[in-house]
């Protein structure tokens, strides 16, 4: 609470009246209920993307889905549902089990001109055939001077599930958007899925598209405008999922979502936080987050992958460049913890970042932390 | 792992049930013609996965016979006595009560195609394809021009004008007949020791000059090291420095195409090293299940840098290969324009036709240094590499069989010789004089369009050439 008023002390020396703490605090109510067109429609994420898929499919006949169990099977986590039926065997392909296999496959359809939609099972399985995104496809167009690009899309579940050990938990943002040429998407709500995964799909470029498989069965309130088979999602803009003033909160993926709830708990106790979703690693939205710094001189970075050379790590040295001067404590940074992921589910959970872990290092940054260790 | 054991048993489910739908393939006999229940199974087989078909019941009921084929197996048991044949997934199968392992290796090696001998004279009985006087001395030319480029780039290179160079010396037939017996809509998917392939279609000698001196006319602008060609024109995928990428790539055109229903197929080559690589085998086993028209072409030199191909496979070389990703496949000789030209020809007509990959293995021997960055003088007897390179010649043989038909000379080889080499010499010149590339150059292409972040730091890059000149002195290295 001090933290806060100090900071708010303007030149008049005077705290910041009752009043206006308690309509900070009536804000989020209103931002959480994310404010569309009045025709909002719950639709799971799953949902998002499968109509995403059968639109673009749909509109470009170029456009077609290759990866594991994704015709017959329906899509391991079906995603590509009842799409193997609409547009038969030629449209949606079943590969053998060999992640470099198919994806050199795709990449070379692409050269030649389609626009193929790579499933892995899960981003963990991509390290198979990552010379292939990167090599093959990623540099293509440098290489050849703009005669080969490739518009591809890779897509799939990234980061950890539930208990599902350490080689299928690993989170992938950082690997892939630190490569030029590659265009790195990662939603979080299903106005998200759809809206970037069409983007994507249209884009002339290589995109990775990394999904959630915890996400896949949460609905959001879409719009009506976004549900409308033309809408698309800009590359390379963040959302402010949540507007605030006392510090920034950056995430992606699922951790939006705590990111959001965290914010709740902050407001209880004074601390207005914005939350911002990423919803793009490569191009970031360096803009977007430093004057979101500026505004709130506070900066919290929330991601589930390992810690070192993580997605954090470049929004903080982004912030020190364009905004050092901005910043009132320094970065905090939370990330996965740097140990393959265990099973034990407690161990697991102690992996990720969890929700409280999101409200103490926002308490650290506002100088707010508990002395005595306790619960948050 | 829970989730892989899911994994392999809907795959076993979904092999089966793709048989019936989708990409028109695979033989129905085996579920139409099924065998009759009156062949018992011995005691020994009772698998959960095997079967039997005893009728023709929709396939999907079938696909759960599978799970209770136990039961089956039981009530079975005591009323038949022997069976022959079983239908396993894939197929029936005979059974045998000999235990005999397959040989490692055939008996004989697979023959190797040849259709003129050492003395450029046809063999006999050879059912190869006629070639015209044109394109027999198109190809000859092509071939000498290749031969000559490659050492008079070399030598570029030993005297330092430019970085690196890898040649085609002792390959110069499969380069140039293979190249001939193809349509220009035929899409390349090169290695790197296929330029003639390009020179063929019409890639010019300054043009691949100023790819090897990344000069501002190279149409790759810079990007990439020698001998790194690619023309969209000329339907050549630029050449990647990562080994046996192409083959995958090739299978998804390939795919493509077909999807198109265009008369055209993919080539790709390699080498004898590229078949060891993951991607060799991914891409045959998916051709033949996709039917791609692709015509995979191994260039079987002998050498993977320093490795010899019996530190390479123990296989009867590549062609063996092919039937086990059931690949239809051919064993050439390398050095024989007319084998190669023939059998491209018939593969080309095979993949498009009947929708399907050839495999074409090419004996031959790499007669040069791997690149320049090689001595093979260091693993290898010279002996052997000058016999090669002189007795086994492709270019000389396919010059004494054009001679023997009247359609070239001493005088023409001597007019040939002397003109190529005047114009290597003069696009090395003009080629080193050129500008290199503008500076933008190092930032576009990385995205269909230059994404904000780039368009900044090229602003910051020429301010800072500008504040400080002195350490950007030649207009010549940093045109703006």
């Amino acid at each position: 609470m001090w933290g806060i008023i100090r900071q708010r002390v303007g030149p008049g020396g005077f705290p910041v009246p009752i009043l206006e703490q308690s309509m900070h605090r009536l804000r989020p109510a209103v931002s959480a209920l994310r404010s569309y067109s009045s025709t909002a429609k719950e639709v799971t994420v799953r949902d998002a993307l499968n109509s995403a898929l059968d639109e673009e499919m749909s509109a470009d006949p170029r456009v077609f889905l290759m990866g594991e169990e994704v015709g017959e099977y329906q899509g391991a986590y079906k995603i590509s549902k009842g799409l193997l039926e609409k547009y038969g065997p030629e449209r949606v392909v079943d590969t053998p089990i060999t992640e470099a296999g198919f994806t050199g496959i795709g990449v070379g359809a692409a050269y030649y001109g389609l626009r193929p939609v790579v499933e892995f099972m899960t981003f963990n399985f991509s390290m198979q055939a990552i010379d292939h995104i990167i090599n093959s496809a990623a540099k293509s167009n440098y290489m050849s001077a703009g005669q080969i690009n490739v518009p591809i899309v890779f897509r799939g579940p990234n980061g950890a599930a539930a208990g599902v050990g350490a080689q299928h938990s690993q989170c992938y943002a950082a690997w892939y958007g630190s490569c030029p040429g590659l265009k790195v998407l990662v939603p979080y709500s299903s106005e998200d899925a759809r809206g970037l995964l069409k983007a994507a799909i249209r884009d002339p470029d290589p995109v990775v598209f990394l999904e959630n498989e915890l996400l896949y069965g949460e609905s959001f309130p879409v719009s009506s405008e976004a549900l409308d088979s033309s809408f698309c999602l800009p590359i390379g803009k963040a959302k402010i999922e949540r507007e605030g003033k006392d510090i920034t909160i950056t995430a992606f993926s699922k951790m939006v979502g705590y990111a959001l709830k965290a914010a709740e708990i902050l407001a209880k106790e004074g601390i207005s936080a914005e939350v911002i979703n990423l919803r793009s690693i490569r191009p970031l939205d360096r803009d977007t987050i430093n004057a979101s710094v500026r505004k709130t001189n506070r900066l919290v970075t929330v991601e589930e992958g390992f810690p070192q050379h993580g997605v954090g790590a470049e929004i903080c040295t982004s912030v020190v460049e364009e905004s050092f001067g901005y910043l009132d404590a320094p970065v905090e940074r939370i990330a996965g913890a740097d140990v393959p992921m265990p099973y034990a589910a407690n161990l697991e959970r102690m992996a990720v970042p969890q929700i409280e872990d999101i409200v103490r290092a926002a308490k650290r940054a506002c100088y707010r932390s508990v002395a005595i260790a306790a619960t948050a | 792992m829970a989730f892989c054991l899911t994994k392999a048993k809907k795959l076993i489910y979904n092999h089966l049930k793709s048989k019936m739908g989708s990409l028109g393939i695979i033989n129905h006999g085996n579920w139409t013609h099924p065998v009759s229940f009156s062949h018992p199974i011995p005691q020994n087989l009772k698998k959960p996965d095997t079967f039997f078909t005893n009728n023709t019941t929709l396939f999907a009921s079938r696909r759960f016979e599978s799970i209770i084929a136990g039961k089956h197996l039981d009530s079975l048991r005591n009323v038949f006595d022997e069976i022959e044949v079983l239908n396993f997934p894939g197929g029936k199968v005979k059974f045998t009560s000999e235990m005999k392992f397959l040989s490692e290796s055939p008996e004989e090696r697979i023959h190797c195609y040849r259709v003129l001998d050492d003395n450029g004279q046809p063999t006999v009985h050879s059912n190869s394809v006629q070639i015209g006087e044109e394109v027999a001395v198109k190809m000859y030319n092509d071939m000498v021009t290749l031969q000559l480029m490659d050492s008079i780039f070399y030598e570029a290179q030993r005297q330092g004008r430019i970085s690196f160079y890898l040649t085609t010396i002792g390959e110069e037939a499969i380069n140039i007949a293979s190249a001939a017996a193809l349509n220009i809509d035929d899409l390349i998917f090169p290695q790197y020791r296929e330029a003639g392939v390009l020179l063929w279609r019409g890639f010019s000698l300054q043009e691949f000059a100023n790819q090897c001196f990344g000069n501002r006319d190279d149409n790759g602008k810079g990007r990439q090291m020698p001998i790194h060609y690619g023309s969209k024109k000329h339907n050549y995928f630029t050449v990647a420095s990562t080994v046996a990428t192409q083959i995958s790539h090739a299978v998804g055109a390939a795919y493509a195409l077909k999807m198109d229903g265009r008369d055209a197929c993919t080539v790709t080559y390699f080498g004898d090293g590229g078949t060891s690589t993951g991607d060799f085998h991914a891409a045959l086993n998916f051709a033949a299940v996709m039917e791609a028209p692709v015509i995979f072409f191994c260039r079987n030199n002998g050498w993977a840098i320093s490795t010899p191909v019996s530190d390479q496979f123990r296989s009867d070389g590549i062609v063996v290969r092919g039937q086990a990703y059931g690949v239809r496949s051919i064993r050439v000789d390398g050095n024989d324009a007319l084998a190669i030209f023939s059998a491209i020809q018939a593969a080309r007509r095979m993949a498009i036709g009947e929708s399907r990959p050839v495999l074409i293995e090419a004996l031959t021997y790499r007669a040069g240094h791997h690149s320049t960055s090689d001595d093979s003088t260091k693993y290898r007897p010279v002996h052997e590499i000058e016999w090669w390179r002189v007795a086994r010649d492709p270019v000389s043989r396919f010059k004494k069989w054009i001679e023997s038909n009247g359609w070239w000379s001493d005088e023409a080889e001597f007019e040939l010789r002397s003109s190529v080499r005047k114009q290597l010499l003069h696009a090395i010149q003009v080629a080193e004089k050129v500008e290199k590339p503008a500076i933008a150059e190092i930032f576009t292409d990385v995205y269909d369009v230059p994404p904000a972040n780039l368009c900044e730091q090229e602003t910051l890059l020429r301010e800072t050439i500008k504040r400080h000149p002195q350490d950007y002195p030649s207009h010549f290295q940093f045109p703006l």
